[in-house]
């Protein structure tokens, strides 16, 4: 993956505007989180292939950055990505990795489901 | 300190209880009406009450209340919910998002707006309200804009925009303010525990700073 290029991720976001789209949304502290800080309040949260349409995607932020999905009765959104790919099956894939390069958050979009 | 008319602008229901809410107490005692619009019901708020007494459903509706209960005690007659959703401001169309504020101000006519500093005011939904309401104001020729008096916390904001020039002692209000705060249960009660313990938190509420915006053009 690459580290994100604002202009080219919003020109992705806007060709999956509008239509139907599966989405795979994911945060994620490590299932070792709180084994190694005790302290450490661990949550998570996962979706895959949910079928959505978006009217409007937009990438905002100094980096970290944050993409919302304005849906017609919701919102989708992720925070803290740093990273993108477009696939050769084109799909956007969208990442952010901590200091250590470990994935924190995912928010990938697709015209077919993930595998 | 005599206006004709108030506005203030904020994203999420008690973003005025802690910076400001005794400015407008002491505004709405003058008798200058005061409109607060609102952009969103803090729908994503992480407080849930101290035990628990909302979930993600109902923290909505109950933050509605409170926000209804803290205008009335702050003497805030004319409240707009403009039902935006929270954490999402940064995402809207900024045009879009003007409009909306462009038309409230142009029917209250304020000769103070209150709003966050765009870029100093740490949340994206605060600052993209601020660059909202300065996005609205900006269409009118520049003689004839309200002043617009900012709320500030970042770090870099005093390292960047000089010391707050607009430093306001409310201590005449501060029961009223403190009532204001305690409205908004969900949000505040774990906090005002915590600064009741911590024993400092009355000297700075009876101060509120602002930094009065100062227009490019």
């Amino acid at each position: 993956m690459q580290p994100i290029d604002t202009v080219a991720v919003q020109e992705a976001l806007n060709r999956f505007a509008n239509r139907d789209v599966y989405i795979h949304l994911e945060t994620t502290n490590g299932a070792y989180a709180s084994h190694h800080n005790e302290g450490f309040y661990s949550v998570g949260a996962y979706i895959r292939n949910a079928c959505i349409r978006f009217t409007r995607g937009k990438i905002t932020g100094p980096g970290p950055y944050r993409v919302g999905l304005k849906l017609d009765l919701g919102w989708v959104y992720a925070e803290g990505l740093t990273h993108w790919e477009w696939t050769e099956k084109g799909q956007l894939l969208l990442a952010g990795h901590d200091d250590q390069g470990k994935l924190a958050v995912a928010l990938e979009l697709s015209d077919e489901p993930f595998v | 300190m005599n206006e004709r008319h108030v506005l203030v602008v904020f994203p999420h229901p008690d973003d005025e209880a802690f910076g400001v809410s005794g400015t407008i107490a002491e505004h709405a005692q003058n008798g200058t009406p005061v409109t607060y619009a609102c952009l969103t019901l803090g729908e994503m708020g992480r407080n849930m009450g101290v035990p628990p007494f909302a979930n993600r459903e109902t923290l909505p509706l109950i933050r509605k209340q409170e926000l209804e209960e803290a205008c009335r005690i702050l003497g805030i007659r004319d409240l707009r919910l403009l039902g935006y959703r929270d954490k999402t401001i940064e995402f809207e169309d900024e045009e879009e998002l003007a409009d909306r504020i462009a038309a409230i101000a142009a029917e209250t006519n304020p000769s103070l707006v209150i709003t966050f500093y765009p870029g100093y005011s740490v949340h994206p939904d605060h600052d993209a309200c601020g660059a909202a309401v300065i996005r609205a104001l900006k269409r009118w020729p520049k003689e004839k804009r309200p002043t617009v008096h900012c709320v500030a916390f970042a770090k870099n904001c005093e390292q960047d925009l000089g010391q707050p020039d607009v430093v306001r002692d409310v201590s005449s209000v501060i029961d009223t303010k403190l009532a204001a705060i305690r409205a908004h249960r969900s949000q505040t009660e774990g906090l005002m525990q915590a600064a009741s313990k911590r024993g400092d938190a009355l000297a700075w509420l009876k101060t509120e700073r602002f930094w009065t915006y100062r227009w490019d053009d």
